[in-house]
């Protein structure tokens, strides 16, 4: 056996572990958030306050976050799974004694140094708790009714728990990437019709529960629901986000007004336009191009880490691998079909690109356990 | 769970199936998007680009600079000046009531104000600036500019307001303006957008609202960028507005405020009016008001103390007041005699004192009786039996006609408000408005300008122009537009004898230069300027036989509104007439007494160009009208403009 040959076939050690980390997909993370800083600063007015530097800070501290979380092995993450996810638990408990409300919701806890939201710390945690259960769970048995109901409590007891702040898109989120971690680990194909077919009619029983005494959703969800269905029919009211950000993006064309051109997002008829809609920003300043490139970059970091999960021989860090990545897909798919008028509007950021702390923080995080399963694949 | 190396391999496999099957559904999803992307921004770009800048773009009109108004010299008599007002903007201020406490020591502001103010911030967005005191001297605007390190969010503001610098002389004739109201909006037609521009300023009366089209101009616009809650972000374009036309009237700012003086504390009014172009010089109504007081809006104390004035100040008495014109009417009626030819300027009659006139007596003014009159003496000593006597001859059509031929009873085109057409009346007017037939009771009244005859001060002066120089002289109050000079309308020859008209103009130059003429005491002495005129005295009520009998009461003892009107016409000089003037003081009593001095007063000034030498004025009156004048050099109109250093 050559030096070479041994190199590669065991896990590298101390720093040497820097130059085997998936280094295309940590460049396209700065990348995408680099695109952020530049949205940010243009909807500043060009400047870097309030917004752009306090990002690029909280993104150098994440990055460098990220690689530390990266050089540990993933063997004692796995070990740290289901006490993490216990842990997260606890603070969503606790968010919903003691949170700061925000925004007619119950979200976060303030640490003094920035609010943590368990909620967006649960979607890792539960990722790497279902990854763990289907690492142990021999596959013979992953089909086993005994053997589903565990994750599905599992996935449950916190979606509810969210649902309870009330935050309806982080719950979904939840139950999205908990059900597609299933389906990856290799659930029976019948649990899955069952439980869609059943959503059809927990969707029916939302709809017919309006207006009753056993009203399933709070006014302003089935508002915003209704806005969604129809924004036309109240465009200064409800449905003012959907149908100025439409106009916002609409009107960017293909290539866009230019840098620090956009007129709709400048002059404010873009509601929250430094988070949930900083995309209508970039569409309407860059066009076409700017938000398809944009959408480029997040679909490479998708598949980046598919083929390092499909690589990577060990169950554990595959499973987990592929939840991030879900996780990732989730959060920008729905943001963007939400500007674009495709979903309705509940309040999930963009990732890496929307101002906010905590959301990149634990999003960089996530990817430091994905690098350290890259990094400590078995060769 | 130990598993098998078989068992690892299925379930990699699956695991590797299955993550395929998910990141390419993921991939579909994220081309739907492409395509949802490329759909809205390439496919539909137009139309969305249209609706962002209909959000973005908003138009504001820029208020036209109104047009000033001048007198005949040049003079200012309507100008826009720059009126300061103290605006708050609530989120420069922070707290709010603490900048308004320090506010309030500086100037005066009253509780009341500070909760409108409060009320109003409330209400609006918080960069919109809400007035707390309009109209605000120079002196409060330094102060506040002053301390403004200590006051955030106030700033004073300059905008444009009308002044009438010559105050209440040219009340009636300019009128007013004011703010846009409701009333004056729902009366439109489909309103000019620059209407709707809060208290934009309109010409509510006079000439002001008459010429309000030439006034205004057109309103620029500026195109701005606002945002989401209407805050202005930067002018894209602008496009200037034409500023309104600038008027010069015919007025004489001097004669004028001359007149107004000399008027001063009688209800009254008096026409001067050019005798070769028409040109009204002066047109002044007594009392009057500070328009300048209903432009920043009057207040309800000052409003009620001009409507409750029994002299109506508001009234504008020169057009808008129609009286019977008494004895000055004698010309026309003994015109329309002798231009029919049924008698000769020698021609007498007897005066008795009275004439049964189909079975009723009509009283001459004086009892006794005239004796023998011709033409000239009738109307010297202004003989009523003399005309009754004509009237029956002549008939109403002839004199109603007569009437008309002078400019009265019908409408003069003068841009003032209420403009009256009086009345000359015929059979056919009486038979439409009582469905009576004429009586001759009727012509003999009409006769001496009582009964149904009625006449404005301003119609009267036309029709002593006529009689001056006969030729159709219409009255003209605009004397050019922009620099550029209204044509003189009418003036043509009006057809009628010249011997008639030389006759009727010596017989009232005998009114006014004879000894027992009824003016003789307003004559003027000056050869050049000596004057032809005839007085009137119209009775407001009527004089039963039981009063007659028992003796008639003197006009000063009754009360002031039953006593008759006084008037007075005249043109001079009457070699080669320049003026013709015609007053009216209200319940004044005799003509001779009440309005002839008057009439004689003006038509100096107008004469001299200013205050007449006192050698003008017969000795015994000199000594009284050094006084006068003394008096009046100093009257000065009321102007209530704050500040007028501050312009």
């Amino acid at each position: 056996m050559s030096y070479l040959e041994y190199a590669v076939k065991t896990a590298p050690t101390g720093f040497r572990k820097i130059f085997h980390l998936n280094w295309a997909v940590a460049l396209l993370l700065a990348s995408v958030a680099g695109v952020g800083f530049l949205m940010l600063y243009s909807v500043a007015g060009g400047s870097f306050t309030p917004w752009a530097e306090p990002q690029m800070k909280r993104f150098v501290v994440g990055f460098v976050m990220m690689i530390m979380v990266a050089m540990i092995p993933i063997w004692f993450w796995r070990s740290l799974s289901g006490l993490a996810y216990l842990g997260t638990l606890v603070l969503l408990v606790a968010v919903e004694l003691f949170g700061t409300v925000g925004m007619g919701a119950q979200r976060w806890i303030d640490l003094g140094f920035m609010r943590l939201q368990p909620s967006e710390l649960m979607k890792i945690t539960l990722v790497m708790l279902l990854a763990a259960y289907y690492d142990w769970l021999p596959a013979r048995r992953t089909s086993h009714p005994f053997w589903v109901l565990i994750p599905v409590i599992l996935i449950i007891i916190p979606v509810l728990l969210v649902l309870r702040q009330p935050d309806l898109g982080t719950s979904i989120l939840l139950l999205a990437a908990g059900g597609g971690l299933m389906f990856l680990a290799g659930v029976h194909w019948a649990y899955f019709g069952a439980v869609i077919a059943s959503g059809i009619g927990l969707v029916t029983a939302v709809f017919q529960s309006r207006g009753t005494t056993w009203q399933l959703l709070k006014d302003y969800q089935y508002r915003r629901i209704d806005t969604f269905l129809d924004p036309s029919s109240d465009p200064l009211g409800a449905g003012y986000h959907i149908t100025q950000s439409k106009i916002a993006l609409g009107s960017g064309g293909w290539t866009g007004r230019g840098f620090m051109q956009g007129t709709q997002s400048r002059l404010n008829f873009l509601p929250e336009k430094h988070t949930d809609f900083i995309f209508t920003t970039l569409a309407e300043e860059f066009g076409f191009v700017g938000g398809l490139s944009l959408l480029g970059l997040y679909a490479l970091i998708i598949l980046f880490c598919v083929w390092s999960a499909l690589t990577n021989k060990d169950r554990f860090s595959s499973l987990l691998t592929l939840g991030i990545a879900l996780n990732f897909f989730l959060f920008f798919a729905v943001n963007m079909s939400m500007v674009m008028g495709l979903a309705p509007v509940v309040g999930v950021p963009l990732p890496l690109v929307s101002f906010g702390g905590s959301a990149m923080l634990v999003l960089l995080l996530a990817f430091g356990l994905m690098q350290s399963a890259h990094v400590h694949r078995p060769r | 769970m130990k598993k098998t190396r078989a068992e690892n391999d299925i379930s990699h496999r699956r695991l590797s199936r299955r993550a395929a099957l998910l990141g390419g559904a993921q991939l579909l999803f994220v081309g739907g998007l492409a395509a949802r992307m490329q759909y809205l921004q390439v496919d539909q770009a137009d139309q969305f680009r249209l609706l962002a800048e209909e959000n973005r773009i908003n138009i504001r009109l820029i208020p036209p600079s109104r047009g000033e108004v001048f007198d005949r010299n040049g003079l200012s008599l309507a100008r826009n000046a720059p009126s300061y007002r103290i605006v708050i903007v609530r989120e420069d201020a922070g707290d709010v009531d603490a900048v308004l406490n320090r506010l309030s020591q500086i100037i005066s502001l009253d509780q009341e104000t500070i909760t409108r103010v409060k009320d109003e911030m409330r209400r609006s967005a918080p960069f919109l600036p809400v007035t707390i005191a309009s109209d605000v001297t120079w002196d409060d605007i330094s102060r506040v500019s002053v301390n403004a390190p200590a006051l955030p969010g106030i700033t004073p503001e300059v905008g444009l307001s009308r002044v009438y610098p010559q105050g209440s002389d040219f009340a009636h004739v300019l009128g007013y303006v004011g703010p846009v109201s409701d009333y004056d909006l729902s009366k439109i037609e489909d309103p000019e957008p620059v209407l709707m521009i809060p208290r934009f300023q309109i010409g509510k009366v006079g000439v002001e609202t008459k010429l309000e089209p030439l006034l205004r101009g057109k309103a620029g616009a500026k195109r701005v960028e606002v945002n989401a809650t209407g805050r202005v972000m930067r002018e894209l374009d602008r496009r200037e507005g034409i500023p309104g036309s600038d008027l010069q009237l015919t007025i004489d700012a001097k004669l004028q405020g001359y007149v107004q003086a000399r008027l001063d504390g009688e209800s009254a009014s008096a026409v001067v009016m050019d005798c070769d172009t028409g040109d009204l010089v002066a047109c002044s109504s007594a009392p009057t008001f500070d328009p300048n007081l209903f432009v920043r809006g009057i207040s309800s104390k000052d409003y009620s103390e001009l409507t409750a004035n029994k002299y109506r100040p508001l009234a504008s008495k020169t057009v808008q007041g129609v009286y019977p014109p008494g004895s000055t009417f004698k010309m026309i009626t003994a015109m329309a005699a002798l231009e029919d030819g049924l008698i000769g300027p020698d021609d007498t009659a007897y005066c008795p004192g009275h004439l049964e006139v189909s079975g009723r007596r009509f009283h001459c003014w004086k009892r006794a009786g005239h004796g023998w009159v011709d033409l000239e003496t009738s109307l010297k000593r202004s003989c009523d039996v003399y005309y009754y006597d004509l009237a029956v001859k002549v008939g109403i059509e002839r004199i109603s006609d007569m009437a008309r031929k002078f400019g009265l009873g019908i409408k003069h085109d003068v841009p003032m408000s209420a403009v009256a057409k009086g009345l000359a009346p015929n059979m056919e007017w009486k038979a439409q408005t009582y469905g009576q037939s004429w009586r001759v009771g009727d012509t003999v009244n009409v006769s001496i300008g009582q009964g149904f005859m009625l006449a404005s001060p301003m119609q009267l002066a036309v029709m002593t122009a006529r009689i001056a120089t006969g030729r159709s002289v219409e009255p003209r109050l605009i004397k050019s537009i922009d620099g550029v000079e209204e044509p003189v309308r009418g003036g043509e020859p009006m057809g009628l004898n010249e011997n008639n008209l030389r006759k009727m103009r010596k017989a009232m130059f005998e009114v006014v230069n004879d000894r027992r003429g009824t003016a003789y005491g307003s004559r003027i002495i000056e050869e050049e300027m000596r004057m032809a005129g005839k007085t009137g005295t119209s009775q407001v009520r009527n004089i039963t036989a039981a009063e007659r009998r028992a003796g008639v009461i003197r006009n000063e003892d009754l009360p002031w509104e039953r006593r008759d009107h006084a008037l007075f016409v005249n043109f001079a000089p009457y070699d080669n007439p320049r003026y013709a003037v015609a007053v009216i003081v209200e319940h004044g009593g005799g003509g001779s007494k009440a309005a002839a001095p008057i009439a004689r007063d003006i038509t100096l000034q107008a004469l001299y160009g200013g205050p007449p030498p006192v050698e003008a004025y017969p000795a015994k009156d000199r000594e009284r009208i050094t006084e006068q004048q003394e008096r009046l050099r100093d009257a000065q109109p009321q102007v209530s403009v704050p500040g007028k250093d501050q312009a």
